[in-house]
């Protein structure tokens, strides 16, 4: 676990005057699993979006594959919209909201990047896409709409998108979120058989009890930087940081049957 | 009294009024087509807000917008060939006229169509490295198409009524074959009755078609 796939150096992204992400510096090598934690608004999804160019980095640098993105000119990076449509290629995304293509079926959505964008033969992409699809647990229903899907199968669909353009690395932004508790387990079994293959995975999430089982990393985001980071056992378990702290204790690893706690109640009792 | 109704004889020019009604076919259909990719081009300029372009759109879209079409046929009919120093048909001039003034409406339409499409769909395509136009082209001008069926044959609708002013600069269409029939057999009300039956014909074929467009893509959406 030595190859690079992504290295983040010193990565700022303001919205306007409001400093999002303020230095970050961060590495994800081939086959690792890294979560990244973090409270709402503490910039996670911005960076996320950084590294496959949906939002253009203020400053900083971004390896992929050991490859500088963007070109240097007078201390800052210039980002040109074509050469980025082949960087997003290599990087798969996955979305909250799922975002999968209404008007297409299963199979469609994912084999029209193969083919449109890679100029893959149908066939053949038919056939990888099959292979994505049962990774998934999902090619029963390669013939459907999304809009007869559960939500759960929905987001299997779209990993299976991101994953058949066969990217360097995968991105998860709170793939669990916007989903029903009783389907964020399949996602997440699936999430964690695509670690278990070796994939390269750059995962948002609340889902701590996945961090804790599936990550080789995890990374602790606050107000923008990285605050702390380590192997699951020492944030989730004995954070050293106050921060750290205070933001496990608002959660819990393992879904109970009470009322989520809020953090304040939490800190409270 | 009552009226007696007697349609024996306006019947025999019957080829005569269906000849006007094809006539009227021909002319919104040749409208259509010259509406369509101009209305699609310029709404998704205006969408883009592509520079230089998009206040260019807008102008061209108010302009038509804000025009009288009776008075655009004329113009094309009269003023363009001498402009331009060519000679137009009928068709032709009445073609320009109304194709361009519905463009103005459906690229009106196809800004509201591409705005109804979640920035998530245009996220996703990004995400996957497609380029602009790709995105476009495969994901959002589809799903937007799909959503703009209804409106759009209302503006089909609204074009064949419009094509109805064409006789002014003698174009054979419906309305000018009825008027031409009813002075040769002074049977107003027959020949308007029947002039108005073909043209209802028409339109409610076109309705259909767009309810069984709509209810098979209706049932994809979400
Ligand atoms: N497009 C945007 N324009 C302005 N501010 C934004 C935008 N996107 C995110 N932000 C702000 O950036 C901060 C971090 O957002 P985000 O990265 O979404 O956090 P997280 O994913 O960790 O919840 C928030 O304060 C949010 O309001
Ligand atoms: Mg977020």
């Amino acid at each position: 676990m030595t190859e690079e796939v992504l290295r983040i150096e010193g990565l700022r992204k303001a919205y306007g005057l409001l400093e999002v992400l303020k230095g970050i510096d961060l590495t994800v090598h081939r086959g690792e699993t890294v979560c990244l934690i973090g409270a709402s608004g503490s910039g996670k999804s911005t960076l996320l979006r950084c590294v496959n160019f949906l939002g253009y980095p203020t400053e900083g640098r971004i390896y992929l594959e050991g490859r500088l993105i963007g070109r240097e000119s007078g201390g800052k990076m210039a980002y040109r919209e074509s050469k980025l449509c082949a960087v997003r290629t290599h990087v798969g995304m996955v979305f909250q909201q799922f975002n999968l293509f209404p008007h297409l079926t299963v199979e469609e959505n994912v084999t029209i990047g193969p083919i449109k964008i890679r100029g893959v033969p149908p066939a053949v992409a038919h056939e990888k896409a099959a292979e994505q699809l049962r990774r998934v647990g999902i090619l029963d229903k390669a013939k459907d709409y999304p809009s007869q899907l559960s939500g759960g199968q929905q987001q299997r669909v779209a990993i299976a998108r991101a994953l058949a353009m066969e990217p360097s690395i995968m991105l998860f932004d709170e793939a669990t979120s916007a989903l029903d508790p009783e389907l964020v387990g399949e996602v997440l079994v699936a999430m964690r058989k695509l670690a278990e293959d070796g994939t390269t995975m750059l995962v948002v999430t609340h889902e701590l009890g996945f961090a804790y089982n599936v990550a080789h990393r995890v990374v602790f985001l606050h107000e923008g930087t990285i605050y702390e980071e380590g192997p699951p056992q020492e944030i989730l378990v004995r954070p050293r940081r106050p921060r750290t702290q205070d933001f496990l204790r608002g959660h819990t690893a393992f879904r109970m049957p009470e009322p989520e706690m809020t953090p304040a109640a939490a800190v409270d009792g | 009294m009552p009226y007696d109704w007697n349609f024996s004889i306006v019947l025999q020019y019957m080829p005569q009024l269906l000849w006007g009604g094809l006539h009227t076919v021909l002319l919104s259909a040749a409208c259509i087509a010259l509406a369509v990719p101009i209305g699609v081009v310029l709404g998704v300029i205006r969408h883009q807000r592509v520079r230089f372009l998009a206040p260019i759109a807008v102008v061209y879209i108010d302009f038509f917008r804000t025009s009288v079409a009776l008075v655009l046929i004329c113009w094309c009919y009269y003023a363009l060939p001498i402009l331009l120093g060519v000679n137009l048909s009928t068709f032709t001039a009445v073609t320009i006229a109304i194709g361009l003034q519905a463009s103005a409406y459906l690229a009106e339409l196809v800004r509201a169509g591409l705005g109804s499409i979640s920035t998530g769909q245009w996220e996703a395509a990004r995400a996957l490295g497609m380029p602009g136009t790709m995105r476009l082209r495969y994901i959002i001008l589809p799903q937007a198409a799909r959503r703009m069926i209804p409106v759009f044959f209302l503006l089909v609708v609204e074009v064949v009524k419009t094509t109805t002013l064409a006789g002014i600069v003698t174009y054979p269409e419906i309305v000018y074959e009825a008027f031409r029939v009813s002075t040769e057999v002074y049977r107003p009300v027959e020949t308007f009755t029947i002039a108005g039956l073909i043209c209802f014909a028409f339109l409610f074929v076109t309705g259909r078609i767009a309810m069984r467009l709509e209810r098979r893509y209706a049932a994809v959406e979400r």
